[in-house]
């Protein structure tokens, strides 16, 4: 009994040197810097196109897990589940030519792209579904990025406790051949507890940037001002990095 | 010549904080999700092939719940031990310490030379005549330095979904991320059973010189 005693001590001697040091200015600079580290090294090995994986109808996941939001409460959002997202418009706004409000049946229009990819949650599991969508190049295209804009913001029409949910991706990200407005899943029009109806998919990158709900996409300069700056909800909320493709 | 070299020192030393941090972060990692899976995808109870217990606070990095953070050590820690693993690589490879301690020769695979290293462990006679390990020991050593510490990479780069998409062969290898995940927790707590190995040997061996002599190098 005193071993374990003294093996928990080192533990919690361990434990508590770590969060005094990741709580200072220089452990907080030393793990942002590590994140970015991670980034260019996928970019460097991978280059700015590399694919994520697809996959064959076969390897299919029987069901598609919700996650986060499942089914936002608010009464604008049960409204337009009742009308069938009949007058759902996705704004495209910010540092753009002409800022854009599409319907659903516009963004049916454009050329789609469908790709079985695989959902990987920064929990741990995985899943796997065929999406459907414009790539987001191609409505980003016909809004007419400016010269200065650099990320590109994802606006929902969920809350979570209480703050409007949003994400945020480079350019890299953003006019990768994979990233796409997605509307449909494995067929059939998005559910509601996988975002209906429009998400994205950000494939080379873990759940939480794929933001659902989608009302509007925002081209900036900056995160700053956008939530709490950090670029997304669960990275205000709770730290989480920016950079989720590891 | 020093009983142990510079560079194994320094190298032995930042690989202990490297795991000890990647293995107490990699807990709280654990407790996000509590089940484990083989193939490329899984999420619910009836899909895993095991259940993973909650690690309590004592046990992780940070000391309480916190994915972000605990994210936050994983992904910093994990460079010094892949650098550092390199490194150690490229030492052992250049000023011999492979080729002479830890390579094994065929001779000593023979069933009558393994079995009669068993008995000297078993008697705690830890006299080697000839070479600085004996057998179990170059095994041990070699497949942490090896097959372990090299599968906890690449398990660990095949999960990442950025890493999946620009060396995509890596999770095909393990048949799947899933797989590379339960390939990735099993050898972490097969690197934990090597350690209390070697802290039992070393406590029985004479702790306090052979503690020194990988701060000091010692006499050869």
């Amino acid at each position: 009994m005193r071993r374990r005693a003294v093996i928990a001590g080192i533990g919690a001697l361990f434990t508590s040197a770590c969060s005094r040091l990741s709580d200072s200015k220089a452990g907080e600079a030393l793990l942002s810097a590590a994140e970015d580290w991670h980034r260019k090294a996928h970019r460097l090995l991978g280059g700015h196109g590399a694919l994520a994986r697809e996959y064959d109808r076969a390897d299919i996941s029987p069901f598609f897990r919700g996650n986060g939001s499942t089914n936002p409460d608010s009464a604008e959002y049960k409204a337009a589940v009742q009308n069938g997202f009949a007058d759902w418009r996705l704004a495209v706004r910010g540092l753009v030519n002409n800022p854009l409000s599409l319907s659903l049946a516009d963004i049916a229009a454009l050329p789609q792209r469908t790709q079985i990819t695989r959902h990987d949650c920064v929990e741990g599991w995985s899943a796997i579904g065929e999406w459907t969508g414009p790539q987001l190049a191609l409505v980003l295209e016909q809004a007419g990025l400016k010269p200065e804009a650099r990320f590109i913001v994802f606006h929902c029409a969920d809350r979570l406790a209480g703050k409007p949910y949003y994400e945020s991706i480079d350019l890299a990200d953003a006019l990768h051949p994979q990233t796409i407005v997605a509307h449909r899943l494995n067929g059939e029009a998005l559910p509601v507890r996988n975002g209906a109806p429009l998400r994205m998919r950000v494939e080379r990158q873990l759940g939480y940037k794929h933001a659902k709900y989608l009302t509007a996409i925002e081209a900036v300069a900056k995160l700053d001002g956008i939530g709490q700056g950090k670029g997304g909800y669960w990275e205000d909320r709770s730290g989480y990095q920016w950079y989720a493709g590891i | 010549m020093k009983r142990h070299a510079l560079p194994t020192r320094l190298w032995h030393w930042l690989n202990l904080a490297c795991v000890t941090g990647l293995f107490m972060s990699g807990l709280n990692i654990s407790n996000a999700h509590r089940r484990l899976y083989w193939g490329e995808w899984g999420f619910a109870p009836q899909d895993a092939w095991l259940f993973v217990p909650r690690f309590p606070g004592w046990m992780t990095i940070p000391g309480h719940y916190d994915l972000a953070a605990a994210r936050d050590w994983h992904v910093l820690l994990a460079w010094p031990f892949a650098i550092g693993l390199l490194f150690a690589w490229a030492a052992m490879m250049l000023n011999g310490h492979f080729r002479r301690d830890i390579m094994t020769s065929t001779a000593e695979w023979r069933p009558a030379a393994i079995w009669h290293d068993i008995v000297q462990h078993l008697k705690l006679d830890f006299t080697h005549h000839g070479s600085k390990y004996n057998f179990l020991q170059k095994l041990a050593y070699g497949t942490v330095l090896g097959i372990l510490l090299p599968l906890m990479i690449a398990t660990g780069m095949a999960i990442s979904p950025g890493m999946d998409s620009a060396w995509p062969w890596l999770s095909e290898i393990f048949a799947g991320r899933q797989s590379a995940r339960s390939i990735h927790f099993l050898t972490a707590w097969a690197i934990f059973a090597f350690f209390v190995i070697h802290i039992a040997l070393v406590l029985l061996s004479g702790p306090v010189r052979q503690i020194r002599d990988m701060i000091c190098g010692g006499e050869a």
